[in-house]
């Protein structure tokens, strides 16, 4: 594979070409916020969270769903990427129901991790407050469409690594639900197998395990990269600690 | 060094984050040198005094007289500080913003236990339409968020604030809930 050179904040840099920008950035510990990305599952370029300036396009362009290319000049943290990031999160938090003391991942939120890292200390925007339900009807898990900001790392866990396909997204813009099967209750779907993955991807408290209550909630994606490492390198098992 | 005007005020709260600000504890002592408290759900205050120099507001603004005293708190302060989550994002009082003012008194008035107050009498304040956080209703000078905020951020903000300087925590310092 080639090699190409990019300017990443004023510093020259090597990749392979191929690579995204974000994968880049992150080898280098150049750290940009992320919310839909999860190692291990499709990108979706969807909550423009890693978005960055790149001389010569006016438009910014997210760092995840961008392929390194010979000559190209990036910068991660100007200050319009700064507040810009700051608005996304204050939309995502004020589009529907965050209370982050009773909920079931607080301490544990991506969300919430990333609003403080940001110093996202308070919500400009007026809250909308919706009506949203909640689905109990699985027998092990429960979806909270008050957390969700539709990541979709759901829906791609559940097709592309579980291969059962249970979750979509139904409608537009803020009318936008994740939906199980043909728009069902969760309980009711005969393609969902249980196996939880959709539950430990998401980053918020939208997806939990029964039972848990307020912080209860911390997940783990390690399974992810063992799937994968069995499926595409043949690793099935790991030294101890690895 | 004349004392720092230092006032507290508890808005559509639980009353957790002034659990938490006396969690400073000995740190109360080093405090009472810098500041006179000059009102406070915890001293003897009728009304909000004139010429405060540092506000800390916890709470929601859920009713009229929420409303109220939040705008004499602007009026007389220098800098007001939203005090918890409450204060910052309406929180947990504002879960209630998704139903109706009338439903709300009829779950838990009306078809609740006891007997329920017959109303119009201006003994209860009256609810506004939607819990709004401090900001929304009246200018803030800086955010402390935290439900409860623990006595390490309480002190953090309170020592940059006292020195005058701008508030601004670590990452840990500013988490929600
Ligand atoms: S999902 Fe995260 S940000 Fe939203 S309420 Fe829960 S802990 Fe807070
Ligand atoms: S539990 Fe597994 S099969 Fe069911 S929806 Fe989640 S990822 Fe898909
Ligand atoms: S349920 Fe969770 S994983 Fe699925 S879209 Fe919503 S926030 Fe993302
Ligand atoms: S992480 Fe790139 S758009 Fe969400």
């Amino acid at each position: 594979m080639s090699v190409v050179t990019l300017t990443i904040n004023d510093e020259l840099v090597s990749a392979q070409e191929g690579q995204t920008l974000l994968s880049v950035l992150q080898e280098r510990g150049i750290e940009v916020p992320t919310l839909c990305h999860l190692d291990g599952l499709s990108e979706r370029g969807g909550c423009r969270l890693c978005m960055v300036e790149m001389e010569g396009t006016g438009r910014l362009q997210a760092a995840c769903v961008t392929q390194v290319q010979e000559g190209m000049v990036v910068h991660t943290h100007s200050e319009r990427l700064v507040k810009y990031r700051r608005m996304i999160l204050e939309l995502l938090f004020s589009e529907r129901n965050h209370v982050c003391a009773v909920c079931v991942m607080n301490g544990h939120c991506e969300l919430q991790w990333e609003a403080a890292q940001i110093g996202m200390d308070h919500v400009r925007y007026e809250y909308l407050n919706p009506d949203l339900p909640m689905d109990a009807s699985h027998e092990r898990f429960v979806i909270d469409h008050n957390r969700c900001i539709l990541c979709t790392r759901c829906v791609r866990v559940c097709d592309e690594i579980e291969g059962a396909h249970v979750w979509d997204v139904m409608g537009r813009g803020v009318n936008s639900r994740v939906i199980a099967d043909l728009n069902q209750p969760w309980g009711t779907s005969q393609s969902c197998t249980s196996c939880g993955k959709c539950v430990q991807v998401c980053p918020t408290g939208a997806l939990f395990s029964k039972g848990a209550t307020v912080a209860e909630m911390e997940k783990q994606h390690n399974f992810l990269r063992w799937i994968l490492d069995g499926r595409e390198k043949k690793i099935w098992s790991y030294e101890n600690g690895k | 060094m004349p004392k720092v005007r230092f006032a507290t005020a508890w808005l559509g709260g639980c009353s957790g984050c002034h659990m938490s600000f006396l969690d400073l504890d000995e740190k109360l002592i080093d405090l009472a040198d810098k500041i006179e408290l000059v009102y406070s759900p915890i001293a003897d205050a009728k009304e909000f005094p004139e010429n405060v120099d540092v506000t800390l507001v916890e709470g929601a603004v859920a009713n009229i007289d929420n409303l109220k005293l939040a705008k004499e708190i602007r009026a007389r302060s220098r800098l007001v500080v939203s005090f918890g989550d409450c204060a910052v994002t309406g929180n947990v009082p504002s879960l209630r913003n998704k139903l109706g003012v009338d439903d709300v008194l009829t779950a838990v008035y009306h078809e609740g236990p006891g007997r329920h107050p017959t109303g119009g009498d201006e003994i209860m304040p009256r609810l506004l339409p939607k819990v709004l956080p401090l900001h929304q209703v009246i200018h803030v000078d800086a955010f402390l968020p935290g439900c409860p905020p623990d006595p390490d951020r309480i002190w953090a903000a309170v020592s940059a604030l006292l020195a005058g300087e701008p508030l601004v925590l670590e990452p840990e310092m500013r988490t929600f809930g």
